[in-house]
């Protein structure tokens, strides 16, 4: 059993904020395949091509045959614990930082042996455990020892705690509160145990359906927060930057504009000003202030997560400058996600299939419920994954993607959604 | 059956040198190399021209291998190899010389194996130790290779009924051997409640299981029989020799070592049986691998290690003397010179310099290398039985 997590008490302002250590983070190239299927949530390792056999630590060639046709097939993980250890030395000062630290040695039925960091509720070898792969602190995938059924409160154990973003008692900022998306998101946040959500509105004046409903609830703070303008983004961060553990970006302008069907700049630039220069302000001023506590006791700063598009993975021609904008902004999150990762913060993209709203009217089904977007954000916290293609369309465009870039995009040019 | 191999006779293994071990240096490895071949030189009377192979190991030498030593030192040796086995160095060094020796490629031929440990250097080469390292288990704790031992010694004790006590009688043992060696590192008796009572360190290893990194060199010359009595230098002759790597690899955990595939080969080649040896020098980066190196080598069956270690005592003059200089567990392990003190120690043995740790009536001695935690295991094992000439 996993002791349930208790609220944490307030920061002692006299003691210095604790600096992050990350653990250490250096992987070869081909090790980096397990980190790519993490990323995504899943547990993956190389499978020869010709004779079957599943190996690691990852290798260039099969062990058994000398195939060098390895792919990457996901794991259910199950294994035998051989052995544990609770670690109460380490040479590596974030580990020294979090000892005693326990580890275990686990037989995939799958034939490799693998290290793992070892949950709590895991008890003495032998025992059966699932493997799972979780991205670090530093970004890179580790193996986890689950227990085969967890109890209640197992996402409160300390060790994994420290692999996600679980926002529990802790701290977000919703960028735009005014859509049914963001009001989705705050429901789902509060209802997953965050702390406070502080939940930004532009254009107070302009009176939009729901706020009055999430900010009736007690953990919610509406905040004023425009960002197309630079100094309504200073001042915000000046006031919450330094108690913020989670940045949840949903703010974006969204137009169904291709190149010739309106004349003019004046749309995408607007859609540009939110959803790309938007991420840029909110980055540079909110930026510094996670990496600087991203160590900060048990609930430090921890993830940063953008709301993209799969529009942005190829144009799709009837949202033209839309899709423009969400490729700008996914190419920026990637810029964050370098400049964050040193620091331990998770950036997480999202790239939803055509949401529900008045924007996506003209789509057909199945469109995308903001409730479900919601919880797919929460998962993606508590999972501590970073990209996310929430909905049956989004998960559709990926694999014709991943398949073939080229043929989806003369697809979408013929109207193929 | 493999075809009968080239026996070792008529080589000579002689001039066992130590470079005595410190904690930490700021020299390089080169000083602790240079120092160890100049020993040589000194203790044997062969010039350092006349030193016309070289056979090397180190952690440390970086971005140097044993090229850049040639040059470091002055040497011009006509057969060169840099041996990157670890603790396996000392009995893979040897078969190597031993051949060279025998072929012509080379008369003399120095074995050295040196590292220097810095402040922090310890930590750095855990971390790029190896790939499957790098990759799969330096970012689980980074604990080296103490977690890795945990998960075996766990394994082991759950599997044979070995308690801590057994492997306690291993390190004290050790360290009652180890106060008789002025070279050792630890000057101070352990009893077996101060071993029980030491801090954990990745349980079920507690502190009096683990080595300490420190830097130092061991060093001795391979050359003919011949050689050996013109120069008049005392030598022992080697019986017998064997290695293997990545054994058992489809076990999921270590229970076996490589010794166990290739340990009647071993006594075949001496003509000998485990029973006739006179003291064993195993590789004891932990106490759970000392024991099994008994099993592995024929001293008693597998599982059988807990209940040897209880009816034996392995000091220098008990009924199975074992790790007679105090092993790396007391005498410290200076890097790849870990897998040379074996051989320095049993090379004393044979040539009647080893002082008060002189085990009574020694004609046989056998040494057991084990090196390089890549994964999950050390991959290279080996093994030699040296004698006295006839």
């Amino acid at each position: 059993m996993t002791m349930p997590m208790m609220h944490p008490k307030r920061k002692n302002p006299v003691l210095r904020t604790q600096q992050m250590n990350l653990p250490p983070g250096a992987r070869g190239r081909v090790a980096l395949g397990i980190t790519t299927a993490a990323a995504e949530g899943r547990f993956e390792l190389q499978t020869c091509a010709d004779c079957g056999a599943v190996q690691y630590p990852p290798r260039e060639t099969c062990h058994k045959c000398l195939s060098p046709r390895l792919n990457w097939r996901e794991q259910g993980g199950e294994g035998l614990l051989l052995g544990s250890t609770t670690l109460h030395h380490s040479n590596d000062l974030f580990f020294r930082e979090r000892l005693p630290w326990q580890l275990g040695l686990v037989h995939l039925d799958a034939g490799p042996t693998v290290m793992v960091h070892l949950h709590g509720e895991v008890g003495a070898a032998p025992a059966r455990v699932r493997v799972g792969a979780r991205l670090d602190r530093a970004g890179q995938a580790v193996l986890i020892g689950f227990p085969n059924e967890g109890s209640a409160h197992m996402a409160d154990d300390k060790m994994l705690r420290e692999m996600t973003s679980d926002p529990k008692f802790r701290k977000v900022l919703v960028t735009d509160g005014k859509t049914e998306v963001g009001q989705a998101i705050v429901r789902a946040l509060v209802k997953a145990g965050a702390d406070i959500v502080w939940v930004g509105h532009a254009e107070p004046w302009k009176k939009m359906g729901g706020l009055d409903d999430i900010s009736a609830l007690p953990q919610v703070t509406l905040v004023p927060l425009d960002l197309t303008n630079g100094r309504s983004v200073t001042e915000l961060a000046g006031a919450i930057g330094g108690k913020v553990d989670i940045v949840i970006n949903n703010a974006e302008v969204h137009r169904n504009f291709g190149i010739a069907s309106r004349r003019g700049t004046d749309v995408a630039k607007a859609e540009m000003d939110i959803n790309y220069f938007g991420l840029l302000r909110l980055a540079q001023e909110f930026g510094p202030a996670l990496k600087g506590r991203s160590a900060d006791g048990a609930t430090n700063a921890t993830a940063w997560v953008n709301l993209l598009s799969i529009y942005a993975l190829s144009n799709f021609p009837p949202h033209g400058t839309f899709s423009a904008s969400k490729a700008a902004a996914h190419s920026l999150a990637q810029c964050l996600r370098a400049e964050m990762r040193p620091a331990g913060i998770r950036v997480i993209n999202l790239f939803p299939g055509p949401i529900d709203d008045e924007w996506n009217q003209q789509m057909p089904p199945p469109k995308l419920a903001p409730a479900t977007l919601a919880s797919a954000i929460v998962k993606a916290l508590r999972d501590g994954v970073e990209d996310i293609y929430p909905g049956d369309v989004a998960e559709e465009w990926l694999e014709r993607w991943r398949d073939n870039p080229k043929v989806l995009e003369r697809e979408l040019a013929h109207g193929g959604g | 059956m493999a075809r009968q191999r080239l026996s070792y006779a008529g080589v000579a293994v002689a001039v066992p040198v130590t470079v005595p071990y410190v904690r930490y240096s700021t020299h390089s490895a080169h000083w602790f190399i240079g120092h160890a071949i100049d020993a040589l030189v000194k203790a044997s009377g062969v010039g350092k021209d006349q030193i016309d192979g070289l056979c090397l190991s180190s952690f440390s030498l970086a971005p140097d291998t044993a090229v850049g030593v040639t040059q470091h030192m002055g040497l011009s040796p006509r057969w060169l190899d840099h041996v990157p086995t670890g603790g396996a160095s000392g009995v893979m060094c040897l078969r190597r010389a031993a051949r060279a020796v025998q072929s012509g490629d080379a008369d003399v031929v120095a074995c050295v194996a040196a590292d220097t440990n810095h402040i922090d250097s310890f930590r750095q080469t855990l971390g790029s130790f190896s790939n499957f390292a790098r990759d799969a288990t330096y970012p689980y704790g980074s604990g080296g290779p103490n977690s890795i031992f945990a998960f075996i010694t766990a394994n082991y004790m759950r599997s044979f009924g070995a308690k801590r006590e057994d492997f306690g009688r291993i390190a004290v043992d050790q360290r009652s051997n180890a106060l008789k060696n002025p070279n050792a590192m630890f000057k101070k008796p352990l009893t077996l409640d101060e071993y029980m009572a030491a801090r954990p360190i990745s349980d079920p290893i507690h502190l009096f299981d683990c080595v300490m990194p420190c830097a130092g060199a061991e060093a001795f010359l391979v050359m003919s029989q011949e050689r050996a009595r013109e120069l008049g230098l005392p030598h022992a002759v080697i019986r017998g020799a064997i290695e293997r790597h990545n054994a058992y690899s489809e076990d999921p955990v270590m229970v076996l070592g490589g010794w166990r595939v290739d340990r009647d080969d071993l006594y075949a080649q001496a003509g000998v049986r485990s029973a006739d040896i006179d003291f064993v020098q195993t590789y004891d980066d932990y106490p759970v691998i000392a024991m099994m190196q008994f099993e592995d080598l024929g001293f008693c069956e597998k599982g059988e290690g807990p209940a040897f270690v209880r009816s034996h005592s392995l000091t220098c003059d008990g009924s199975f003397p074992s790790n007679t200089s105090g092993g790396q567990l007391s005498a410290g392990q200076a890097g790849a010179a870990g897998g040379f003190l074996g051989m320095t120690e049993t090379l004393r043995q044979l040539t009647d310099t080893a002082g008060s740790r002189a085990v009574a009536h020694a004609h046989l001695g056998l040494v057991a290398g084990f090196g390089m935690v890549t994964y999950d295991r050390c991959l290279c094992t080996g093994a030699v039985i040296l004698g006295r000439p006839a």
